[in-house]
C-alpha cells in the first residue's frame, strides 16, 4: 500500500454491462484521465452517467472489462479492494450497524494490524477532524444523518489512504446540511491535502469543490477542465444544457468569420462564439438565463423582441418566460419589476452565445 | 487470483449441495420407478411395467373418497383461513392499541410450536366437544395454524399499500364497506392470492393435526399414506409406492402453481426482515 | 393535532376485524393448552404430580427425551451447519440462486410422510443406494440405513435443511451488501468480511434459525414410525405421547408427555437464545434508527 503517490492514471478504462436483451451496453467507455497528488476531482452527469461505476473501478468494487488503472508505476487493476488502500465514503454511509462509532472508525486500522496503542489516539484525531468527539459509544442507528455522514468521512481518512473517494455522500441530507457539510468536506480536504475523487450530479457541489471537473454523459467523457471554464466554456450541447445553458435555440446558420457564426430564425438574428466545428445546414446556440440582458444590445446587434408569458419571482431576481412573435421560448433570468404580458427586447452579448453543432438528442 | 482452499471449499459446498439434490432427486424417482413395477426385487430396474398398481391403489385405499375428503379439508381451510386472518392483519398493520404485541406472539405461537406438541391436547378437547373424528374437526384443526399463516404473508402485504389511498377514497365518499371492496380487494389481490396457494400447499402437507384429529371417513392424503405405509407389511410395496406418486403429483401441481406467484422462502413462514443499512 | 381533547376517543371499530381470529386462537390454541396442562395434573391414579413421576419412573417412557434428543440435536446441528456456508455461497441473486431454491422448496412441500416411503425404498437394502454402493465396492453387502437411528437422522436432514437453508438465505439477503464492499475497502478480505460483519449482524436470526430447526427436529413423528424402529432405537417422545393418547386411551397421561416435551423444547430454546446473547452484544435488529 502506497501512501503517496504522484499520480493516479485510468488509461482507456472500459466497462460493459450485459443490458436487458442481453445486448451489451458499455456503462464507462476509455475513460482517460491523469489525476496529480492532491487534487480534488469531481465527475459529474446525470444518473446513469457511468460517474459511480468510475469510481467502483478505482476501488476495486467493479472488474474492468478493458483498459488498465496505474498508481505511478504500478499497476493496481488487479488488485481487488482489500489491498488497494484507498478511503471510500458510500452514498449511504454503510456505517456498520452492530459497531458503535469508535469501532466502525477503527475498522480500516484494525485490518491493516495497527498497534492496539496508536489505534485510540488516531481514532481521536479523525473523529475531532469531522468535529464528532464525544459520540464515540454511540451506535450508527442512535445518530443523525449528517453525524453519519461525518462518520463514514471519519473512518475513510483516518486509514490516511492516498487517495480518497465519495460516493454522492451529500445526496441524502436535507438543504442546510447539505451546505454544511459541503462546507466541511472543503475545509478536510485543504487540512489534509489527500487527494480526492468526488461523484456527483449535482453541479452546485462540483463547482465549489473541485479543482478539475469530468462532465460524463452515458458511459463517454464530455469536457476535463477546472470550474471556471466548465461554467463559462462547456464543450459541447450536452455539457452546456447539464451546466445550466436553458435556453438551447437552433437557427438556420447565415455564415462565419473568425470563429464568429451568425445565425438567423424566423424573428431571431444572433452572432455568437462557435466552440465545435459545425456540419450542416442548421445549428444550436447556447445561452445562460443570467447572461441575457434586458433591453437593447449595443448597436441594437443580439437583441430579440417578445411577450412576457409568466413571472417565477425567485427574491433577488425573476425567472421571466420570454416568448418572441415566432413561438421561440426564451428563459431569462432579470431583476427589477416585470409583469406578465409586457413587451420588452433582451440581448445576449455575442461572447455568451455559445454556438455549437445541432443534435438530435437533448436532456 | 483464489487461493487454493477458497476453491477446495467452493468444491466442498458444490459437492454436498449436488449430493442432496441428487439423492433427494433420486428418491423419488425410486418412488415412481416402483410405482410403474410389475415386479421388482433388488434389481436396478423392475423386470415388467404396468399400471395396474395404480387402479388396485385406487380402489385399495379408496382414493376417490379421500381425495374428495382432501379437496374439501383443504379449500375450506384456505376460505376460512383468509375470512378470518385478512380483516386481522389489517388491523395488525394499520393500528396501534394496547394489547397488541401479546395478540402478535398469541398469533405467532402456533406457527413456532410443533403440531404435535398442541395436537393432542387439541385432539382432546375435541374429543370432549365430539368434533374428534369427523370432517370438522379436521378442517378446525388445520385452521389453527393456517389462519396465523395468513395474518403472516398478508401483514407486508397490507403494509405497503399507502394508507393515503383509504384517505382519499373516504375523502370522495367511501363508506368502510366499499372502500375495502373497490380499494383494498384489489390491491391485496395478489397478496390474498399468494398467501391461498401457500397455505393450500401447507395444508395438503399438514400431518400431525390431521392424523390426530380424523377418523377413518376423514383422512386427507397425507394421513391415508402414511397408513398404506405403516401397513406395508400387509401390501404390496408397489401399491403405496403408486399412492404416494399419487399425493406427490397432486401436491407438485400445486406447487408449482404457487411458484409461479410467491417466492421459494415465503413458504417457510418467517418474520419480516429489515435491510441492514447504516 | 385535535386540540379539544375528546373526554372519550371514539371507538375505532377497525379493532373489531381481530376479534374473530383472537377468538379463534383463543379457543382452539390457548385452551386446549391449559386444558391439557390441568389435566395432566389429573392422572388416573396418584396425586397431583403421579403422571409426571409415572413418565420419569417408567423404563419406556422417560429415555425418549434422550432419544429424541439424540436426533433432534445432531440434525439440527447438521441443517443449520450446511445451510450457513451454502446460504452464504448463494447470496447473491443470480438464476443459480433462485433454480436452488426452488428446487430447495420441492422436500419441504412434500412432507415428511412422502419423504418416509422415497427413503424406504431408495436407501432400503435392496434400493438403489445399496447397489450402486456395492457396485462401486464401496461397501459390502446391503446397507442398514432404514429401520434404525440412521434413517431417521436422514431424513431429518431431508426436511430440515432446506427448511434452515431457505430461513438463513433470507436472513443473509437482507443484509446490505454495501457493507462487505465498505468493509472491503478498509482492508477487510473476504474470510475478515464474514467474521466481522456477517457474521455478527447475522447471530441472532441464526440462532432463530436454531432453536426453530431444533423444534421441529424434537417433535419427529411419522418418520420414527415408518423410517425407524418406533419400539426401541427410535422411540421419541411424540410416539409415547400418541400411545398414551390413543393406544391407552389415558388422556391425562398424554397430555403429560406433551407438555414434558413442549418444556424441553423451552429448556433448549433458552439455552440457546442465552448463549447468543452472552457472545453478541449490540443492536438485535441493527439498521438506521
Amino acid at each position: 500500500m502506497r501512501h503517496d503517490f504522484q499520480e493516479l492514471r485510468l488509461d482507456r478504462v472500459t466497462r460493459r454491462f450485459a443490458g436487458a436483451g442481453g445486448k451489451a451496453f458499455n456503462a464507462l467507455e476509455e475513460l482517460t484521465l491523469t489525476i496529480k497528488r492532491g487534487e480534488f476531482i469531481a465527475l459529474l452527469g446525470p444518473s446513469g452517467c457511468g460517474k459511480s461505476t468510475a469510481l467502483n473501478c478505482i476501488a476495486g468494487l467493479l472488474p474492468l472489462s478493458g483498459g488498465s488503472i496505474w498508481l505511478d508505476e504500478m499497476r493496481i487493476d488487479t488488485l481487488p479492494p482489500e489491498r488497494r488502500g484507498f478511503g471510500m465514503v458510500f452514498q449511504n454511509y454503510a456505517l456498520f450497524p452492530h459497531m458503535s462509532v469508535e469501532r466502525n472508525v477503527a475498522f480500516g486500522l484494525r485490518m491493516r494490524g495497527v498497534a492496539g496503542s496508536e489505534v485510540g489516539p488516531r481514532v481521536a484525531r479523525a473523529l475531532k477532524l469531522v468535529q464528532l468527539v464525544g459520540q464515540e459509544q454511540k451506535l450508527p442507528g442512535q445518530l443523525s444523518g449528517g453525524q453519519q455522514q461525518r462518520v463514514a468521512i471519519a473512518r475513510a481518512i483516518v486509514i490516511e489512504p492516498p487517495l480518497i473517494l465519495m460516493d454522492e455522500p451529500l445526496s441524502n441530507l436535507d438543504a442546510k446540511l447539505r451546505l454544511e457539510t459541503r462546507a466541511e468536506i472543503r475545509r478536510i480536504h485543504r487540512e489534509l491535502g489527500r487527494s480526492t475523487i468526488y461523484v456527483t450530479h449535482d453541479q452546485d457541489e462540483a463547482l465549489s469543490l473541485a479543482d478539475r471537473i469530468v462532465v460524463m454523459k452515458d458511459g463517454v467523457v464530455q469536457q476535463i477542465a477546472t470550474p471556471q471554464e466548465v461554467y463559462a466554456q462547456p464543450a459541447n450541447l450536452q455539457v452546456a444544457r447539464f451546466m445550466g445553458y436553458r435556453n438551447v435555440l437552433e437557427l438556420a446558420v447565415e455564415g462565419e468569420r473568425d470563429g464568429r457564426v451568425t445565425l438567423a430564425g424566423t424573428d431571431i438574428r444572433l452572432t455568437g462564439v462557435r466552440k465545435q466545428p459545425l456540419a450542416g445546414t442548421h445549428a444550436c446556440v447556447a445561452i445562460r438565463p443570467e447572461e441575457i440582458g434586458l433591453g437593447e444590445g449595443p448597436g441594437g446587434v443580439n437583441t430579440i423582441a417578445g411577450r412576457v408569458e409568466n413571472v417565477e419571482y425567485c427574491g433577488r431576481d425573476s425567472l421571466l418566460d420570454v416568448v418572441t412573435a415566432s413561438g421561440t421560448l426564451l428563459h431569462v433570468r432579470a431583476a427589477g419589476h416585470i409583469a406578465m404580458g409586457d413587451s420588452l427586447r433582451v440581448h445576449v452579448p455575442a461572447e455568451r452565445a455559445l454556438v455549437y453543432p445541432s443534435d438530435a438528442a437533448g436532456i | 487470483m483464489k487461493p487454493w482452499f477458497e476453491r477446495v471449499w467452493r468444491g466442498l459446498l458444490l459437492g454436498t449441495m449436488t449430493l442432496f439434490v441428487v439423492n433427494v432427486g433420486l428418491m423419488i424417482a425410486a418412488v415412481a420407478t416402483s410405482s410403474f413395477a410389475r415386479r421388482w426385487l433388488g434389481t436396478w430396474l423392475p423386470d415388467g411395467w404396468t399400471t395396474s398398481w395404480y387402479t388396485s391403489a385406487w380402489k385399495e385405499f379408496q382414493l376417490g373418497s379421500v381425495l374428495w375428503v382432501t379437496v374439501e379439508v383443504v379449500f375450506a381451510v384456505v376460505l376460512l383461513a383468509l375470512l378470518i386472518g385478512v380483516p386481522a392483519a389489517y388491523t395488525l398493520a394499520r393500528r396501534d392499541f394496547p394489547g397488541k404485541r401479546f395478540l402478535l406472539l398469541l398469533f405467532l405461537l402456533p406457527l413456532m410450536v410443533p403440531p404435535i406438541t398442541y395436537g393432542i391436547p387439541l385432539a382432546t378437547v375435541l374429543y370432549k366437544a365430539q368434533l374428534a373424528g369427523t370432517i370438522n374437526g379436521v378442517i378446525l384443526a388445520n385452521l389453527i395454524p393456517a389462519a396465523p399463516f395468513v395474518i403472516l404473508v398478508m401483514t407486508p402485504f397490507i403494509e405497503q399499500i399507502d394508507p393515503n389511498l383509504e384517505s382519499a377514497a373516504r375523502v370522495f365518499g367511501a363508506s368502510t364497506l366499499r372502500m375495502f371492496w373497490h380499494v383494498l380487494v384489489p390491491l391485496l389481490a395478489p397478496g390474498i392470492l399468494a398467501a391461498s396457494l401457500l397455505v393450500l400447499v401447507r395444508t395438503i402437507a399438514l400431518f400431525e393435526l390431521t392424523f390426530l384429529t380424523a377418523g377413518p371417513d376423514s383422512q386427507t392424503l397425507v394421513v391415508a399414506l402414511y397408513y398404506a405405509v405403516f401397513a406395508a407389511g400387509v401390501r404390496a410395496p408397489q401399491s403405496v409406492d403408486a399412492m404416494a406418486m399419487v399425493y406427490m403429483v397432486v401436491t407438485l401441481v400445486w406447487l408449482l402453481i404457487a411458484l409461479r406467484f410467491v417466492n421459494p422462502t415465503q413458504l417457510v413462514s418467517r418474520v419480516k426482515e429489515q435491510p441492514l443499512t447504516a | 393535532m385535535n386540540s379539544v381533547a375528546l373526554s372519550r376517543a371514539p371507538f375505532d371499530r377497525a379493532l373489531l376485524l381481530v376479534v374473530p381470529a383472537a377468538a379463534f386462537m383463543l379457543l382452539l390454541f390457548v385452551y386446549p393448552f391449559l386444558y391439557g396442562l390441568a389435566l395432566s395434573f389429573e392422572p388416573k391414579e396418584g396425586g397431583a404430580l403421579g403422571n409426571y413421576q409415572h413418565f420419569f419412573s417408567t423404563d419406556n417412557l422417560w429415555p425418549t427425551i434422550w432419544t429424541t434428543l439424540r436426533l433432534a440435536l445432531p440434525a439440527t446441528l447438521i441443517n443449520v451447519g450446511l445451510a450457513l456456508p451454502i446460504a452464504y455461497k448463494m447470496r447473491v441473486k443470480t438464476r443459480y440462486q433462485r433454480w436452488v431454491t426452488t428446487i430447495l422448496v420441492v422436500p419441504i412441500t412434500l412432507g415428511t410422510v412422502l419423504i418416509a416411503e422415497g427413503a424406504l425404498t431408495y436407501f432400503g437394502p435392496k434400493g438403489w443406494l445399496s447397489q450402486t454402493l456395492q457396485l462401486l465396492h464401496l461397501y459390502e453387502g446391503p446397507i442398514r440405513l432404514t429401520h434404525n437411528y440412521w434413517g431417521v437422522l436422514i431424513s431429518l436432514v431431508i426436511s430440515g435443511f432446506p427448511f434452515a437453508f431457505l430461513l438463513i438465505l433470507s436472513y443473509i439477503t437482507g443484509i446490505d451488501p454495501v457493507l462487505a464492499r465498505a468493509a472491503a475497502t478498509l482492508g477487510a478480505d473476504p474470510a475478515a468480511q464474514f467474521r466481522h460483519i456477517y457474521l455478527p449482524l447475522l447471530a441472532p436470526g441464526l440462532a432463530m434459525c436454531f432453536c426453530l430447526a431444533f423444534v421441529q427436529a424434537f417433535s419427529v413423528f411419522p418418520s420414527a414410525v415408518l423410517l425407524g424402529s418406533p419400539a426401541g432405537p427410535t422411540r421419541v417422545i411424540s410416539i409415547a405421547a400418541y400411545e398414551a393418547a390413543f393406544e391407552q386411551y389415558d388422556y391425562s397421561l398424554a397430555s403429560a408427555i406433551a407438555m414434558i416435551m413442549g418444556f424441553v423444547q423451552l429448556i433448549i430454546v433458552a439455552a440457546v437464545l442465552g448463549l447468543r446473547n452472552l457472545f453478541y452484544r449490540g443492536p438485535v435488529a441493527g439498521g438506521k434508527g
